[in-house]
């Protein structure tokens, strides 16, 4: 997994039936110290998570894990809300 | 398999079920001389890892999911092994 930073969503009309009434979000990949790393992505969000919120997303075919037996077309899932996380001891 | 340090942990209340109990620790990937390459990762742990430890880390979904024991986790990273000591010789 990564974290992330939510910073958008994203609304699509017409999409993939399989992610009708999934939540889109925009996610800033985040390093340790909390830096922007990496390019913005797309998610599918299983944990009602919000903009401004940070956050631990997968990446893979498990992102549509949460939704089963469903299988929505993501490769992006965020699983969990993070309260805080620290670095060193 | 990559090689990793742990340098710090997270912590989630709110977050899928199959993590529940689960240790969350920033990773950050290393070569096997032991310098840091790539972005940090965060790895569920399945050894009892802890922060400044060398480890080894499975970054692909069926195997973090055998190394959470929990089927149908949405996992892609677990941290599988400490690592004694990395010999590169050629």
């Amino acid at each position: 997994m990564q974290i992330g930073r939510v910073v958008g969503d994203v609304v699509a009309s017409r999409k993939d039936p399989t992610l009708d009434g999934i939540p889109l979000l925009i996610v800033q990949p985040l390093s340790a110290d909390g830096q922007p790393v990496g390019r913005l992505l797309v998610a599918v969000d299983s944990v009602g998570a919000g903009v401004g919120q940070d956050v631990f997303f997968v990446r893979g075919k498990e992102a549509s894990f949460p939704f089963h037996p469903a299988q929505p077309a993501a490769d992006a899932g965020i699983v969990g809300i993070l309260d805080h996380w620290t670095v060193g001891e | 398999m990559i090689l990793g340090r742990v340098v710090g942990q997270a912590v989630s209340t709110h977050k899928r079920p199959q993590f529940t109990g689960a240790k969350l620790l920033l990773v950050q990937p290393e070569t096997p001389d032991g310098v840091a390459v790539g972005a940090t990762l965060l790895a569920v742990d399945s050894v009892g890892a802890g922060v400044s430890e060398r480890v080894l880390v499975v970054i692909e979904g069926r195997a973090a999911g055998e190394a959470l024991g929990r089927k149908g986790a949405p996992v892609d990273a677990a941290i599988v092994g400490i690592v004694d000591a990395v010999d590169v010789v050629e």
